[in-house]
C-alpha cells in the first residue's frame, strides 16, 4: 500500500483528536481520580439529607476519599441509606462518624467521616452507626426562638436530650466515644 | 388568493418530497458502506478535505471564543466575588455546547458547502451518471466515503474546539487577569464530569456530524445541473445545516439534562 502526504496530514489530524479527548478527560473532566482506583462501599442512615445528591463528595480532615454513590429511602425506618463509595486506600474505623456538611454558606452539600477509635476496621457492606443529619436551616431558626422563649423560664430543663439530632458535631463528638468507653 | 395557496401548497409538498428523498439517500447511504469499510483510502481523503483543512478555522475560533468567555465570565463573577470559578464557566460552556455547536456550523460552513458544490457540480458534468454507465455506484463511491469522512472529523474537531477554548480561557484568566491558576484548573477538574458533560458532548458532535453531512450530501446529490442550481444548493446547505444543529441541539440537550 503506498503512503501520500495526505495518509500523513489524516493521521496527525485523528491524533490531534483523539489527544483532545483524552485532555479534556484528563485535564478538565478529571477521569484519573474519580473512576481508576478501587472502592469499598459502606452505607449510612441519615433522618435527613438535605440537598445531598449522588456523586457528592466523602471528605475526611477535608481530603475527598470517596464520592456519594446512591441515595434511597428505607419504607422501614422511614430514613434515607446513603451508600458511600470509599477509596481501597483509606480505611475508617468501625465507629466512624458520617455528618453531612455544606460547603460555604450556600454550597454544595458533602459527607464529612470523623475516624473514632476504633482499632477495626470498615469492610465493604458495613454501616456507619454514628451519623449527624443536614442542618436545615429552617429548623435550626425554629430551634432557637423556641430556646430563647423557653430560657428565663427554666434554664436548668435546657439540657438537650442525648440523642436529638441537632446538637453540634463537636458536642456529639465528645459525648459518644465516651458512651461507648463506658458501656 | 388561488396562485398564493398553490404556491404554499406546492413548496410544502416539495419540502416533504425533499425530507423523505434525503431519508431514502441516508438509508442508502448505511447500506452502501462497505466499499468505504473495504478501502479505507476513499475516506482518508475526504477526512483531509473535511477535517484536516478545517483545522485552522476551527482552532483559530475556538481560542478567540475561550478568551472571550474568560473576559466576559470574570467581568459577571468577579461581582459575586467569585472569580475563581471561571475555569468552570468556560470548560462546561465549551464542553457542553459550544464546542459542538460552533464547529458544527462551522462545519456546515467550511466544508458543508465543499461537498455540495463538489457533488453537485460533478453530477452537472455528468460525472454521477458516467459512473453509473461503469456499472460502479455513486452513493457508494463518491457519497458513503464523504459521509464517514464528516461523521469522524466532527467530533475530533470539537474535542479540539474545546481543548482550544480552554486554553484561550486559561491565557486570558491566569496571566493576564491574573486569577489563581490552581483554583482554575481544580475548580474545572471538580466540577466536569466525565460522563455527564464529556460524553454528553461528544455524543452531540456525532449526531451534528451525521446531520451537516448527511444535508451536505443530500443537497449536493439533489442539485438542479445548473450553474444556479448549484449555488442555490450551496446555500440552502449552510441554512439547513445550522438550523437542524441549533434544533437537534436543544432536543439532545433536554434529553440529555433530565
Amino acid at each position: 500500500m503506498e503512503r501520500t502526504t495526505i495518509d500523513l496530514w489524516v493521521g496527525v489530524f485523528v491524533a490531534l483528536g483523539v489527544a483532545a479527548l483524552l485532555g479534556l478527560a484528563m485535564k478538565v473532566g478529571n477521569l484519573t481520580t474519580s473512576s481508576v482506583g478501587e472502592t469499598y462501599t459502606v452505607n449510612a442512615a441519615f433522618e435527613n439529607i438535605g440537598g445531598l445528591k449522588p456523586r457528592a463528595p466523602v471528605k475526611s480532615a477535608g481530603v475527598v476519599v470517596g464520592r456519594v454513590e446512591r441515595i434511597r429511602f428505607d419504607t422501614e425506618t422511614y430514613e434515607a441509606i446513603v451508600s458511600l463509595n470509599i477509596d481501597k486506600r483509606f480505611s475508617f474505623p468501625t465507629d466512624t462518624f458520617a455528618n453531612i456538611y455544606t460547603a460555604g454558606l450556600l454550597g454544595e452539600q458533602y459527607i464529612g467521616l470523623e475516624a473514632g477509635g476504633e482499632i477495626e476496621a470498615l469492610a465493604h457492606g458495613d454501616k456507619i452507626a454514628h451519623t449527624q443529619d443536614a442542618v436545615v436551616l429552617e429548623k435550626m431558626i425554629s430551634q432557637f426562638l423556641y430556646n430563647k422563649a423557653s430560657e428565663p423560664a427554666a434554664p436548668a430543663a435546657a439540657a438537650p436530650a442525648p440523642a436529638e439530632s441537632t446538637k453540634t458535631g463537636d458536642d456529639a463528638l465528645t459525648t459518644n466515644p465516651l458512651d461507648d468507653i463506658l458501656n | 388568493m388561488i396562485r398564493l395557496l398553490q404556491n404554499i401548497g406546492s413548496n410544502t409538498i416539495d419540502q416533504i418530497w425533499r425530507l423523505g428523498a434525503g431519508a431514502r439517500l441516508f438509508g442508502l447511504t448505511l447500506i452502501s458502506s462497505a466499499e468505504s469499510i473495504r478501502r479505507p483510502r476513499l475516506v482518508t481523503k475526504e477526512v483531509y478535505a473535511t477535517g484536516v483543512l478545517s483545522l485552522v478555522i476551527i482552532s483559530v475560533s475556538a481560542f478567540f471564543v475561550g478568551m472571550v468567555l474568560a473576559l466576559q465570565g470574570y467581568h459577571t463573577l468577579q461581582k459575586y466575588g467569585s472569580s475563581e470559578a471561571i475555569g468552570v464557566l468556560v470548560a462546561l460552556a465549551l464542553v457542553r455546547e459550544l464546542g459542538p455547536v460552533v464547529t458544527a456550523l462551522l462545519f456546515a460552513g467550511r466544508a458543508g458547502t465543499a461537498i455540495t458544490a463538489e457533488i453537485g457540480l460533478m453530477k452537472a458534468t455528468e460525472q454521477l451518471s458516467a459512473m453509473e454507465m461503469m456499472a460502479v455506484s455513486p452513493i457508494s463511491r463518491v457519497v458513503a466515503p464523504r459521509f464517514w469522512a464528516g461523521v469522524i472529523a466532527l467530533p475530533l474537531l470539537a474535542a479540539l474546539f474545546s481543548m482550544i477554548g480552554i486554553l484561550g480561557g486559561y491565557l486570558v484568566a491566569v496571566p493576564l487577569i491574573g486569577v489563581d491558576e490552581g483554583a482554575f484548573w481544580s475548580q474545572m477538574q471538580a466540577n466536569v464530569d466525565w460522563q455527564f458533560d464529556i460524553v454528553n458532548g461528544v455524543i452531540k458532535s456525532v449526531v451534528f456530524g451525521v446531520a451537516c453531512t448527511m444535508i451536505a450530501l443530500f443537497e449536493g446529490y439533489d442539485a438542479p445541473p445548473t450553474a444556479e442550481g448549484v449555488s442555490r444548493a450551496t446555500t440552502r446547505t449552510v441554512v439547513t445545516s445550522s438550523l437542524a444543529v441549533l434544533a437537534l441541539d436543544f432536543a439532545l440537550t433536554s434529553f440529555m439534562i433530565i
